[in-house]
């Protein structure tokens, strides 16, 4: 059932107009104006957002609510409108980018409280907010294609938000140019869809029309659209191999990496994966493809963060690994249990990189965690969020991570994907090392802060620190809604999914205490370890790494897999652009035809002017020249 | 009676002298009195033919011409005077800026 709800318009409006002000007025108005507009408008879009919920809510399993902005491309049997569909699986990712999105948006007015370009931040956030909302309320592909784009520029446009550094510009170009190779794939995954739907007399991208009629698309054709699609999922949300983006987007300011670089827009590629649910069950193949490349980049990304001296470093591995996790979710057809961890994830991390921000900001400016240490006194607030944000990425049981974690590896395990199990098992481990790593060596031990540094160490004032206790209250309790299905309400969560992404059905029984049991230990060990190495004996690690120097260079170098990208891609490429198609074909091949043709007009015109030669005589003569030669020709024909 | 082929043959022969006038020499009076000798040589050749086929159009159009060349005359030498008086020369080679 769906039904008219005009009010989905309003979502998209109140970001829109936040754009629209704080563009053309923001700078003119001042602080206070934009302080109020640019939070204010994700707070009323979030407000909107939970009625249509609550509406939803309402409705028995399966409804919807949609409306059409406008009719958008009309021509023959094709159609495409702007239009919106807010369904279980949108609803829930509606609450939580304009939910979170809210929150940072209000942590950012004490953040960038001091930039100069404060109007042209929140442009940039409400812009942001305005793509990711279109993305998840759009109800076909090229809608969504829309927001797709959308994110990715806002992304550029806020990793070099202070685009005069050198470094923080390229970082954006980077995160754009990889983002493109992925789009790439996006745009021919839903052409090769659109296709062959079309070729049954199926001209239509709208999601529910598709699932309606994807039975006519053929296996191969199935898995092509879904791994091509999964190639625009892995570049925008930082999956093997195209990750290579994130952790340089960190340069940007901490709010954003919050918000877009952890919350909502890294987990595009999982909604969208989720929201093509109907076309990945086709294809067994595509799907073993995404869980293969969750499971792997989780692990891959868990062992580069366990040496990462940077906090907000630390914090990009471990979202491009909290994001394997999800991969891994979907991958092996729990689509259910990805969702819940994108949700329970955008809580905890938001909160951790909020709380890194604190820490940041407290230092002015510092992120060297090697220069950290002992701020629990000092950041009593921050220290504790922070506690509760880590103890859920760690998955300890009651904390909203343990759920949604717990959830994904039960399905990895019981759908036959052992292998892929075991390396969420082992990542599961790692994350509680390094997480615990970064936990102490800010908070714990002796302080390491720079002197001068130390005195203006103060806690964020409540703009700041609000938002950090909603999140830290959300990260304890933001699981419950998705309990295992023994205890109390059970996996309401999974529930209300259904009628968007399908059901899980585990191919084996296994005993899910069991399996929970196991992967909690794992946490639990790789929090010992930290304890051990941070707490009980500092100089350990320092030991340890010079033991295992090779290991510990290759990991802090990241595999070197950016030099890798180096030497294969960007210097072929710098080579190609700069020394052939540059001074090749550009210097002699196009400027050679353009100047040639103006050069042979020039010689030419050069040549030909000498028969002016202003002498009566010379005319005279070839007059005659002419006048003798039509005679002859004339006389000629005369005789013959 | 002297054969036509003679009179054209003159009149060839005048015509000649005319253009190799006009083409060689520099002093714009001389080219001047080449035109009309160029002139004169057709007046020739169309008396020839008049006579020739015993019409008189030939005769008459020679008539027009010696009007034509009269006020060429005028004209020309009225413009000759006028560059003389600008340039002082009257030499064809010098009257050259009218070129690349």
């Amino acid at each position: 059932m769906t039904v008219n709800f005009p009010a989905l318009g309003l979502i998209l409006l109140l970001p829109a107009l936040g754009v629209v002000f704080n563009l053309f007025f923001g700078a003119k108005l001042g602080r206070s104006s934009v302080n109020l507009v640019g939070p204010g408008v994700v707070f009323v879009a979030f407000a909107v957002a939970l009625v249509g919920f609550i509406k939803l809510l309402a409705m028995p399993a399966g409804g919807s609510l949609s409306f059409t902005l406008w009719p958008w491309i009309h021509a023959g049997k094709f159609a495409v409108d702007v239009s919106l569909r807010l369904d279980a699986l949108s609803g829930v990712m509606v609450l939580v980018v304009s939910g979170v999105g809210a929150l940072i948006h209000l942590y950012s007015c004490g953040y960038m409280g001091e930039d100069p370009d404060y109007a042209r931040f929140f442009t940039y956030m409400n812009l942001f907010t305005l793509s990711m909302l279109t993305l998840v309320l759009a109800d076909n592909l090229l809608l969504m294609f829309v927001g797709w784009e959308g994110v990715g520029l806002c992304s550029y446009l806020l990793i070099s938000f202070w685009y005069t550094n050198q470094q923080y510009a390229y970082n954006g170009r980077k995160a754009f140019i990889v983002n493109r190779v992925g789009d790439a794939g996006f745009i021919l995954g839903l052409l090769t869809l659109f296709s062959a739907l079309a070729a049954h007399g199926v001209w239509t991208l709208n999601f529910v029309e598709m699932r309606g009629h994807i039975a006519l698309v053929g296996p191969t054709i199935a898995t092509a659209a879904g791994l091509l699609l999964l190639l625009g999922a892995t570049g925008k949300s930082a999956q093997l191999p195209l990750y290579v983006w994130l952790p340089d987007a960190m340069v940007g300011p901490t709010p954003v990496s919050a918000l877009i670089h952890a919350a909502t827009m890294v987990t595009a590629g999982v909604y969208m994966v989720a929201r093509m649910s109907f076309l990945y069950r086709l294809t067994p193949a595509a799907m073993d493809t995404v869980a293969t490349i969750g499971a792997v980049t989780a692990l891959f990304a868990a062992t580069i963060a366990l040496v990462q001296p940077d906090i907000k470093r630390v914090l990009a591995y471990s979202t491009i690994s909290q994001l394997g996790y999800m991969f891994l979710g979907v991958g092996v057809g729990a689509f259910s249990a990805g969702i819940f961890h994108v949700m329970t994830h955008a809580f905890f991390k938001a909160l951790l990189f909020l709380g890194a921000g604190s820490v940041i900001h407290a230092l002015g400016g510092e992120q060297d965690m090697n220069k950290m240490g002992a701020l629990r006194i000092r950041l009593p607030i921050t220290y504790l969020t922070m506690l509760m944000a880590t103890l859920a990425i760690t998955a300890i049981p009651g904390f909203s991570g343990f759920f949604s974690k717990d959830a994904i590896l039960g399905a990895a395990f019981t759908s036959g994907h052992t292998g892929l199990w075991l390396i969420g098992v082992l990542t599961a481990g790692l994350t509680g090392f390094y997480m615990f790593r970064l936990f102490f060596m800010t908070f714990h031990g002796s302080s390491r802060v720079e002197h001068e540094r130390l005195h203006h160490v103060h806690e964020s004032p409540p703009v700041m620190a609000i938002p950090l206790i909603v999140l830290a209250v959300l990260s304890v309790i933001g699981g419950w809604v998705g309990l295992p299905e023994t205890m109390l309400w059970g996996n309401a969560f999974g529930r209300f999914l259904v009628p968007s992404v399908g059901e899980f059905k585990p191919a084996l029984e296994f005993s899910e205490a069991m399996l929970t049991l196991i992967s909690v230990v794992f946490s639990v060990l790789g929090i010992a370890l930290a304890y051990v190495m941070y707490i009980q004996q500092p100089e350990l690690p320092g030991k340890l790494a010079d033991q295992a120097q090779a290991l510990y260079e290759v990991l802090l170098n990241k595999y070197y897999v950016d030099q890798l990208y180096d030497w294969i891609v960007t210097r072929p490429l710098f080579f190609l652009s700069r020394y052939i198609l540059w001074r090749g074909v550009d210097t002699y091949g196009i400027e050679g035809v353009v100047e040639g043709a103006g050069l042979t007009v020039e010689t030419g015109g050069g040549v030909a002017r000498r028969a002016e030669t202003g002498n009566v005589q010379h005319y005279a003569f070839v007059y005659l020249l002419g006048a003798i030669g039509i005679a002859a020709y004339y006389l000629y024909r005369l005789w013959h | 009676m002297v054969p036509t082929s003679y009179f054209l043959a003159l009149s060839a022969l005048l015509f000649a002298i005319g253009v190799t006038g006009v083409l060689v020499r520099r002093n714009l009076i001389v080219m001047f009195m080449s035109i009309e000798v160029m002139l004169n040589a057709v007046n020739l050749a169309f008396v020839t033919f008049a006579r020739a086929h015993g019409s008189v159009d030939g005769q008459v159009i020679v008539f027009f011409v010696m009007t034509v060349a009269a006020a060429e005359a005028a004209v020309g030498l009225a413009i000759i005077i006028a560059i003389f008086r600008n340039r002082e020369t009257v030499n064809a080679d010098e009257l050259n800026l009218m070129r690349w």
